[in-house]
């Protein structure tokens, strides 16, 4: 008889990170579902290059560098996902792959792969697309029939519910609202992220363009703010750990997306904003105490 | 109002279906091997020879120095042999193997009558001579713990019935069928230290245990039930008077310095054993479970060997991957199924070739949920980057001597980092280091 001989505990959480993952992966698709429904199978072809290319790079560089490959944590099919929802269906496959590319290798490996990126591989990559190929970032098609247009931030008009629908130009998974809503709701149900960030960065959007006077509804419906609040800014990785410094952090967001789309030269703030939180997160968490220790009578020092 | 603490997880709920309806039931196997190092502290010394003949109950090691307890014989029969055994830890303690002659013969007993009416002065030798250690798991001698220094006061003493390991029933059993006695211990301990208040500690996933603990603490002076939030690890002694007193003990202290005392429910059993029919600790109720083919609890004389019990039970249910005495939260690995148990063994846990498998350690992923399970709030995450860098000095200001090893922070890691592991070797290590430099200063 050959028993295994370890130390306790002998049980572990079935909630693995490749089980976070998946349930990211799953709380995406109605996101993919109705990308694919208003932009068709251009937005499709996006998808499956951005989710292939980003998993190829990491096995790729794993292998290269004899890491352990990794793949299995879906952590860079996630990524490569998330990429693909976030850019236009005009996108063309080279410009997806390459985004893909620099997520994975440049902004998570290079750092030391997952849990040690401090930016948000997937945002940070849009980032690079935004300012090297700006002209076919910014050519949004409106849905079903794939005319040029503008978005609804930068001139485009439309309805409550057509921005709730998704039937307005954008990014492929950031226009329908109602598809975020579900995604969110998977993603709190299996207790994969938890409500404070999307909740905080909604709410103090909400309320900053109310204090600047700008329209509520129009602000948390358009462009990739609800897009970004679930499924950016909430990225385990990039944000803090504490609880008050996650409220400090989604704040951030929230007043940094406003402020950038009231007064920055851009029509969108959100990519640049989660961006900003992500570097100032270990500084959040360095100004929050700890939570107190047992048995402790003056707060510990760190 | 149902009491609890800052943290927890709430692992494998289902794990105590298997036994927690099994009435317990009594095995005797035909040999018994007493280890001599069942209590914290310097490991008793054998008294008897091979060829001895031995009555139940009959003194077999000496207890040596300050944390010392007897041993006692657990049946009656011949000494085959008096050798080292291999055991669970590094060094093979003493061990009297003892064949049963099935007639279960005592010693002179010296029973001692009520609970409420023996001399307390009389209470806290009784446990001494029983051998009673705490049965929970952390075998530290019960009289020592009940032995309070003048300057040292105890308001409250805690029976601990909360049972928040998982797979283990045998303390839920024991409240069931045993529930006068439990109260009897509790109040023998609460005489002999003169204590005005005994509360009983039960997670609430134990109702009918609630119910009879209540019915049992009925009219007794001084007792009551406490129903706890089910949680691990609710029964940590730590989190358990934080849970039902609201006070800590205090960092690197020990429960009587904010006025509290913890026994397990087994134990106050056992003081009860002891005080009212002068008997010592020769049995003891363990949970058999997982894959068995009849999982059981048994009253179990000390010293009987796994594999015999295993046998009791019907046998492995398939090829074993995994054995361990207690809980799969806190529970010790066995290299074999040869090894006897004792007396704070309260459960036996097989798991398949399946479960044991071990998952491979990934990189951290920066959840945050090991702070915040954490029942101590330590950062774990932290400390196991100290730990991995060898750095004893940041684990030390990371304050890993707070650590109770629960696994808690290695149970929810999605990353399966083995982080309950790593500071089980960092507090070893820093301690090791203490000793070393006490041992250089005295030079």
């Amino acid at each position: 008889m050959s028993l295994i001989l370890s130390t306790a505990p002998h049980i572990r959480t079935p909630h693995s990170t490749q089980r976070l993952m998946g349930n990211v992966l799953i709380s995406l698709l109605p996101c993919v579902a109705a990308g694919i429904y208003f932009f068709g199978w251009a937005a499709a072809l996006v998808l499956a290059v951005s989710t292939a290319s980003a998993v190829l790079a990491e096995f790729v560089w794993q292998k290269l560098t004899h890491k352990t490959v990794r793949i299995n944590d879906l952590s860079a099919a996630v990524t490569g996902l998330l990429i693909g929802l976030v850019v236009t269906p005009k996108a063309p496959w080279w410009m997806v792959m390459i985004a893909s590319f620099f997520a994975i290798i440049i902004v998570k490996q290079l750092f030391g792969g997952l849990g040690d990126n401090f930016l948000n591989p997937a945002l940070t990559a849009r980032a690079v697309l935004l300012a090297s190929w700006p002209a076919i970032m910014t050519t949004h098609v409106t849905p079903v029939d794939a005319v040029t247009s503008a978005t609804p931030l930068a001139g485009y008009s439309a309805t409550t519910m057509d921005l709730l629908l998704g039937k307005v130009p954008g990014a492929i998974g950031e226009t329908c609202k109602i598809a975020i809503l579900i995604g969110l709701a998977y993603l709190l149900i299996t207790r994969t992220i938890r409500w404070e960030i999307p909740v905080f960065v909604v709410g103090s959007a909400a309320v900053m363009s109310l204090l600047l006077g700008m329209d509520v509804l129009t602000t948390v419906l358009s462009g990739g703010l609800l897009f970004g609040a679930v499924y950016m800014a909430t990225d385990y990785v990039t944000s803090p750990m504490k609880r008050w410094s996650t409220l400090v952090y989604s704040i951030g967001v929230g007043v940094m997306i406003v402020l950038i789309r009231k007064f920055g030269a851009y029509p969108e703030g959100v990519t640049y904003a989660i961006m900003l939180m992500n570097i100032c997160a270990p500084l959040f968490d360095r100004m929050f105490p700890d939570r107190k220790l047992y048995g402790h009578k003056k707060e510990a020092k760190a | 109002m149902k009491a609890t603490f800052h943290g927890g997880v709430h692992p494998a709920h289902s794990s105590k279906h298997a036994t927690s309806s099994l009435p317990v039931r009594d095995f005797v196997s035909d040999t018994v091997q007493l280890v001599m190092n069942m209590n914290i502290g310097a490991p008793s010394a054998p008294c008897v020879k091979k060829g001895d003949h031995v009555l139940m109950g009959q003194v077999i090691g000496e207890p040596v120095g300050p944390l010392g307890v007897p041993v006692h014989a657990s049946v009656s029969g011949e000494v085959v042999s008096v050798e080292p055994l291999p055991y669970l830890g590094e060094v093979p303690p003493m061990c009297v193997t003892i064949r049963n002659d099935f007639q279960d013969e005592w010693v002179e007993l010296n029973p001692l009558g009520s609970v409420e009416k023996v001399d307390p002065a009389l209470i806290i030798p009784a446990i001494k001579a029983a051998g009673i250690t705490g049965m929970g798991g952390a075998s530290f001698p019960t009289h020592v713990k009940l032995s309070l220094r003048p300057d040292q006061k105890c308001d409250y003493i805690i029976a601990n019935g909360a049972e928040c390991e998982t797979h283990l029933t045998c303390d839920h059993r024991l409240m069931l069928e045993h529930s006068v006695r439990v109260v009897d211990g509790l109040r023998a301990a609460m005489r002999a230290l003169n204590v005005k208040e005994g509360i009983i500690a039960i997670e609430d996933n134990k109702p009918d245990a609630i119910e009879a603990m209540t019915a049992a603490a009925k009219d007794r002076t001084g007792v009551r039930v406490q129903v706890l939030k089910t949680k691990y690890p609710q029964g940590g002694e730590k989190q358990l008077i934080e849970a039902v007193t609201g006070r800590q003990v205090p960092s690197g202290g020990l429960p009587i310095q904010c006025g509290c005392v913890v026994l397990n429910v087994a134990t106050c059993a056992a003081i009860a054993d002891a005080v009212i029919d002068g008997r010592p600790l020769v049995t003891r109720l363990c949970t058999v479970t997982g894959h068995v083919r009849q999982p059981a609890n048994l009253r179990l004389r000390i010293g009987t060997i796994t594999n015999d019990i295993i046998g009791e039970c019907g046998g492995y249910e398939d090829e074993p991957g995994k054995i361990f005495f207690g809980g799969a939260m806190t529970g010790l690995c066995l290299p074999n199924d040869t090894m006897p148990t004792s007396k704070s063994t309260g459960g036996i846990v097989v798991f398949s070739k399946a479960e044991a498998r071990s998952m491979e350690e990934g990189p951290c992923i920066r959840c945050g949920k090991c702070s915040e399970v954490c029942p101590m709030g330590l950062n774990p995450y932290m400390i196991k980057a100290a730990a991995d860098a060898d750095d004893l000095e940041k684990a030390k200001k990371l304050n890993v001597m707070d650590c109770t090893v629960c696994g808690s922070c290695s149970f929810i890691c999605p990353a399966r980092r083995w982080l309950t592991a790593s500071f089980k070797i960092a507090k070893s290590n820093i301690m090791q280091q203490a000793k070393k430099a006490k041992e250089a200063a005295a030079k």
